[in-house]
């Protein structure tokens, strides 16, 4: 295990009488692509402020690179911020904007053109030194954002929502180069996004947040596959719950629907607690004819909607007792098989119980 | 109309300013070429004037014998400039930072004095300075001052009063500035290691400099043509410019020298306004100095 660059311990901040941040404790380990997912309101930005120095904790501990910097203020802690408006000084030039950590550290001269150079190039904006920032595109202020913080070799890297202000395809584009440049510098990234593509796609380990804390902390196939709370469930990718009576049998987890059926879970998937659910991912389920046989789970019902997405053609299927579940299935077959599912055709829907996943007591309601 | 804008929409913005044109033109440019022949005229009310050019010695005559009263319009003007702006900007800072919801009431108690006429303003001062005025008057009697100390009749009086009434126009512009720049700009600035002196000095005061740059210019030109504080405020020893342009117009008729004096007025003032451009409004002021 590498060393611990940041270590909250405990964390809670309140606004007047919110609570933003409610009792954080995770480790950030050096070199990491750490990842603080969530929607808006969640506190994802409050704690990044905090790590940055720019809001101080009501309660608790931060500590980075096992120095205790929890009331130190920004200009004094050794990490630089990426910030979501990019925040550029609109009266400097792009050379003097990412210079400005440089010089007030103290370095001069040469050394403060050279380390600007390098920056530049690695944000690849060589030849943009006499610009001012108003004559930038977005993707381009992005970088010197970027560039700004980087130069300064900062333990720690803080980026709050770095890409939302920018059109989708650039988003996808920077994000493949952020993680590029993440990996050549080798500093520790923290990133707040509430986007869980982008968090599946760039992070090392991932923390999704909702209201003031984080319900799983976990790398992104974990998330995807094991999901352990209904809210990680439904925020990252889509899923099925199945809300029943909980029960037990030998080595699996089973749940009762309303409708009299029963699905099951292994155990070692994770703790069903006393209000949890069986959940299974769309792509998971197969589509059959109401006659063919089948093991594992199963479930009977009629298609209600069909959309085609190109790779994979999504199915809503209502089974007994309006019970609701998103099918995908990959158009492999589609070209071969004449009778693709159309609204109104019965059909059973079936998975291994393995490839579930089991989700334990709301932690908030 | 519409049909012929919209194949020549370069049109369009000459349209917009024709009645600030023809405002200008009307009420600056034909007053000003009038004044200039004014200038230029010898002779008194009674026999009549006579244009000539010959008569472009006025400006000499003038600039010699009211030189005195210039550089003091200059020096009391400056120096208004300076008390407006060291005292406007931390209020324009605090309002547009710090206030909070009293932003508002504080922006109405500094244009609230508009509400009263200006004389009335500059008269109620002559009270309050007097010599036995509620302010002074009471000092004295408790000896915590002489006799004979005096504020009114000073050039502090003048100063005072040229300062006092155009505050506002002061504090407005910066405050507007101050107001529109980023906070964000300031907090990136503390992450790039500046303490809140240096993201002050590099970050803020920068990008406030254009509301400095215009309070200042609309302080220093009103007071530059300032004959009120002057005359209600001040004594003989503090004549202004101002002053000399109303008495030899309204006193002794001397209509050429009053021309000349307001002609030269209206140069010097350009002159400074555009050194003073070129000294605060370039963009590389800020950049390259580490």
């Amino acid at each position: 295990m590498a060393d611990v660059d940041v270590r909250l311990v405990n964390v809670t901040k309140m606004f007047g009488d919110q609570t933003a941040v409610d009792g954080i404790t995770l480790d950030v380990s050096d070199g990491e692509f750490f990842t603080l997912l969530g929607p808006s309101g969640c506190g994802k930005t409050t704690t990044l402020r905090m790590i940055g120095g720019f809001e101080q904790p009501t309660s608790g501990l931060i500590e980075l690179k096992g120095e205790d910097v929890t009331f130190l203020p920004a200009h004094e802690r050794d990490v630089n911020t990426v910030f979501q408006s990019y925040a550029l000084f609109p009266h400097l030039t792009i050379f003097e904007n990412v210079a400005f950590g440089l010089r007030r550290s103290g370095i001069k001269g040469d050394e403060v053109t050279r380390r600007v150079g390098e920056a530049l190039d690695l944000v690849q904006l060589i030849g943009y030194e006499k610009r001012k920032p108003a004559q930038l595109s977005g993707g381009q202020a992005q970088r010197v954002a970027l560039a700004r913080a980087l130069v300064n070799r900062p333990a720690v890297l803080l980026l709050d929502e770095p890409l939302g202000a920018l059109d989708l395809k650039l988003r996808k584009q920077m994000g493949i180069e952020l993680k590029r440049i993440q990996r050549e510098v080798g500093i520790t990234f923290i990133y707040v996004t509430h986007d869980q593509e982008e968090a599946m796609t760039m992070s090392d380990r991932i923390a999704v947040m909702n209201k003031g804390h984080y319900e799983q902390l976990a790398g992104p196939e974990t998330l995807y596959e094991r999901p352990t709370t209904r809210f990680v469930a439904s925020f990252v990718g889509a899923s099925n719950l199945l809300e029943g009576k909980i029960g037990s049998d030998g080595e699996s987890w089973t749940v009762t629907l309303p409708s009299g059926d029963v699905v099951r879970a292994p155990k070692n998937l994770g703790d069903i607690g006393t209000g949890g659910a069986i959940g299974v991912r769309p792509e998971k389920l197969t589509l059959l004819e109401p006659g063919q046989e089948s093991k594992g789970n199963r479930l009977d019902g009629t298609v209600v909607d069909t959309s085609y997405l190109g790779v994979l053609t999504q199915y809503t299927v209502e089974g007994a007792g309006g019970l609701r579940l998103l099918v995908s299935e990959q158009n492999v077959d589609r070209t071969t098989r004449s009778d693709t599912w159309r609204p109104g055709e019965r059909v059973a829907l079936t998975w291994k119980p393995e490839h579930g996943f089991v989700v334990g007591d709301s932690k908030s309601a | 109309m519409i049909a012929f804008l919209r194949r020549r929409p370069g049109l369009l913005p000459l349209l917009l300013l024709a009645p600030a044109i023809a405002w200008l033109v009307a009420f600056y440019v034909y007053p000003a070429l009038q004044m200039l022949q004014a200038s230029l005229w010898s002779g008194t009310l009674e026999t009549g004037f006579v244009f000539s050019w010959a008569n472009a010695a006025t400006y000499s005559t003038a600039l010699d014998r009211y030189s005195d009263q210039f550089l003091r319009s200059i020096l009391y003007a400056a120096v208004s400039t300076v008390v407006c702006l060291l005292l406007a900007f931390p209020l324009a800072y605090t309002i547009a930072y710090r206030a909070g919801r009293f932003r508002t009431l504080l922006l109405f108690i500094v244009i609230a004095p508009f509400f009263t006429s200006f004389l009335l303003r500059v008269l109620a001062w002559k009270t309050v300075l007097g010599d036995d005025g509620f302010l002074l008057g009471p000092l004295k009697s408790i000896g915590a001052l002489p006799e004979d100390f005096r504020i009114l009749a000073t050039p502090i009086a003048v100063i005072f009063g040229i300062s006092y009434n155009f505050f506002p126009f002061m504090v407005l512009p910066i405050y507007v500035s101050l107001e529109k720049i980023d906070r964000r700009l300031v907090e990136a600035a503390k992450d790039l290691y500046a303490g809140p002196v240096r993201a002050f000095q590099r970050i803020t005061l920068p990008l406030a400099l254009p509301g400095v740059f215009a309070g200042s210019l609309l302080v220093f030109i009103p007071a530059m043509g300032d004959f009120v504080n002057a005359e209600l405020l001040g004594s003989v020893q503090t004549r202004l410019i101002g002053n000399v342009i109303q008495s030899r117009f309204l006193v002794n008729n001397d209509y050429p020298t009053a021309a000349a004096l307001s002609f030269m007025l209206m140069a010097g003032i350009l002159a400074a306004v555009f050194m003073y451009a070129r000294v605060l409004g370039t963009d590389e002021l800020e950049s390259g100095i580490g």
